[in-house]
């Protein structure tokens, strides 16, 4: 090997290290998104055929009336999945965060449910939650008799259902997010608002809580994100029904591939909820990969 | 008493009682699974076990149906450790020598091209699931726990390449320049320095990976059929089963096997488990 070759190897084995990862990742995402697309355009049913039929999947998925529930589902699942979410894992850090003995422990049992499977914790909920031996057993157990909780086989209910196990698997982790963040805050900021006379909650209510924005938000970033994908839980815990009235994109975008032989409406629903998470995220990295350049 | 001893009184109960919430159906998995069908009908969901009964635990592992086949979940469990081991070093390698790059040796575009992978972090998987099912077939891989594999480390390879690129980022620019000086290459570099220095960022990253590829579902259910199904696959389908007799033992018995692996990972390496959480979370 001539020394000329050698050096110029040596120059370009960073870009020749890193090109099969990047070329198998570009062809998988963009290309892959791009098939998508060009699926949804198509008038593919059971096979996909490329009969270009422009927005007329677009149309009728938009004129169906099992897609309208599945938004429907989303907003409510999001709306509370998120709130709640953010709200009981913020409480549960700023406790820990009083110098809680045993706080160790209470973190490991927050947290486990996020180290399960969604078809685990869908599975146990489902059971939880049956009518017949389940919670509402055990409620009229206790002398309750005419204790009625049927929300898992109750059309108008089932969705909520999805909302508690989906709080239960990750609020634990929205209670790890905000106490690092908690953790990092400057101590002699407080110190000073306590000689202030200021108390506790105050302080948490002004100081605090404000200078937890970026956590919030990039909190909100990963469970926003989470429920517009969310699919295993609802496959695991109702599969979707009773009828359609859990499905949510994901679950509709599954049922319209694989089982009703729907291929360019299932591409036409996968395309829709790329839109949705792009909308979010890619403000999101643009910034993050900015900050990180400065 | 003083304020501040029932202060600390109050807060210990709010947190003791979520704690109670969190852990209730880990307790109801486990009595379930130890108790007989009678005592299931008959009793009630917080009740303890009888005795320790294990035998909803072996129906799980080796007798239960799944459809019209009835070995358990036992072929599942193998079929998830035969796709998980090398989807989770296969994409960690991967991830490795990207990130080693992204930080250490960038290059004109370079970052566009970890912001272009990065979205793969993020992408709804179901715009991939229609074509990737096509390209699959053409290579002979559908339905076989080959193709998850592949599908497994295509889309981890985004996460692992984020985790170890903002590792190494931290790793100070004079160790690359002084084995440079020193005449060391590329390879030499990474292999001499950058990776036994490595160590922390592979254990997080072996952890996720594994746990994130254990717990899937939706590429289990769309890209394998007959004997290639993952443990996921296998539990839901069990569970899900209209038999006219319902097993809720053997249901929550086959649960908590499908738990086991990421739950003692869990108990076992928690602190890394956390770090992967929040490195996944807090990107950049």
């Amino acid at each position: 090997m001539s020394p000329g070759f050698a050096s110029r190897l040596s120059r370009w084995m960073p870009k020749l290290a890193v090109a099969p990862g990047f070329a198998l990742s570009f062809a998988f995402i963009y290309g892959l998104i791009a098939w998508n697309g060009v699926l949804s355009f198509s008038a593919s049913r059971l096979l996909p055929n490329y009969e270009w039929v422009g927005l007329a999947q677009y149309v009728s998925l938009f004129e169906s009336e099992r897609w309208h529930v599945a938004l429907v589902n989303l907003g409510i699942f999001s709306a509370l999945f998120i709130g709640v979410g953010l709200a009981l894992g913020l409480f549960l850090a700023i406790l820990l965060d009083q110098k809680i003995r045993a706080e160790g422990v209470l973190r490991t049992v927050y947290l486990y449910p996020m180290a399960l499977s969604f078809i685990v914790t869908g599975t146990a909920w489902k059971w939880i939650l049956n009518p017949g031996l389940g919670l509402e057993h055990l409620v009229r157990g206790w002398g309750f008799e005419s204790f009625t909780f049927d929300w898992l086989v109750n059309p108008d209910m089932a969705i909520y259902t999805i909302v508690i196990a989906g709080v239960w698997q990750s609020a634990g982790f929205v209670m790890a997010l905000f106490l690092a963040g908690l953790r990092g805050i400057d101590d002699s900021i407080l110190k000073a608002a306590q000689i202030d006379g200021a108390t506790l909650p105050r302080i948490y209510w002004r100081i605090v809580i404000p200078s937890l924005r970026p956590v919030f938000f990039s909190t909100l970033l990963v469970l926003a994100h989470i429920s517009i994908k969310s699919f295993d839980l609802v496959m695991a815990l109702t599969a979707g029904g009773p009828g359609f009235a859990t499905d949510m994109p994901a679950t509709f975008m599954y049922a319209m591939s694989f089982s009703r032989g729907q291929i360019g409406l299932g591409a036409a629903s996968a395309t829709i909820m790329l839109c949705t998470v792009a909308a979010i995220v890619v403000p999101y990295l643009y910034s993050e990969l900015r900050g990180a350049r400065r | 008493m003083k304020p501040a001893t029932l202060h600390r009184i109050a807060i210990w109960s709010v947190l003791l009682l979520f704690a109670a919430f969190f852990l209730v159906p880990l307790y109801v998995m486990v009595a379930t699974s130890l108790k007989d069908m009678a005592q299931v009908r008959g009793g009630s969901l917080l009740d303890l076990p009888n005795g320790l009964d294990f035998s909803a635990w072996r129906k799980a592992w080796s007798e239960a149906c799944t459809g019209t086949d009835c070995g358990g979940l036992k072929p599942f469990f193998f079929n998830s450790i035969l796709m998980v081991v090398p989807a989770v070093l296969i994409s960690t390698a991967l991830g490795a020598v990207n990130g080693y790059v992204f930080a250490k040796w960038r290059f004109k575009g370079s970052e566009l091209m970890f912001g272009l992978m990065l979205f793969g972090a993020f992408m709804p998987l179901q715009v991939v699931l229609l074509p990737m099912s096509q390209v699959l077939g053409w290579f002979n891989l559908a339905d076989s726990i080959w193709g998850l594999v592949i599908v497994h480390v295509l889309v981890g390879l985004a996460t692992t390449t984020l985790f170890f690129r903002n590792y190494y980022v931290a790793l100070p620019d004079e160790l690359i320049r002084a084995a440079m000086l020193d005449g060391a290459g590329f390879w030499r570099i990474f292999w001499r320095i950058v990776l036994p220095l490595s160590t922390p960022i592979l254990v997080v990253t072996l952890i996720w990976q594994f746990t994130a590829i254990w717990n899937d579902f939706l590429f289990g259910v769309v890209f394998s059929a007959g004997d290639a199904k993952p443990v996921t696959v296998g539990l839901n389908n069990m569970a899900n089963t209209s038999s006219s007799v319902k097993e809720y033992n053997v249901d929550m018995a086959a649960a908590m096997i499908a738990a086991l692996p990421t739950l003692a990972i869990y108990v076992l390496a928690g602190k890394y488990f956390v770090r992967g959480l929040t490195a996944g979370a807090v990107k950049g």
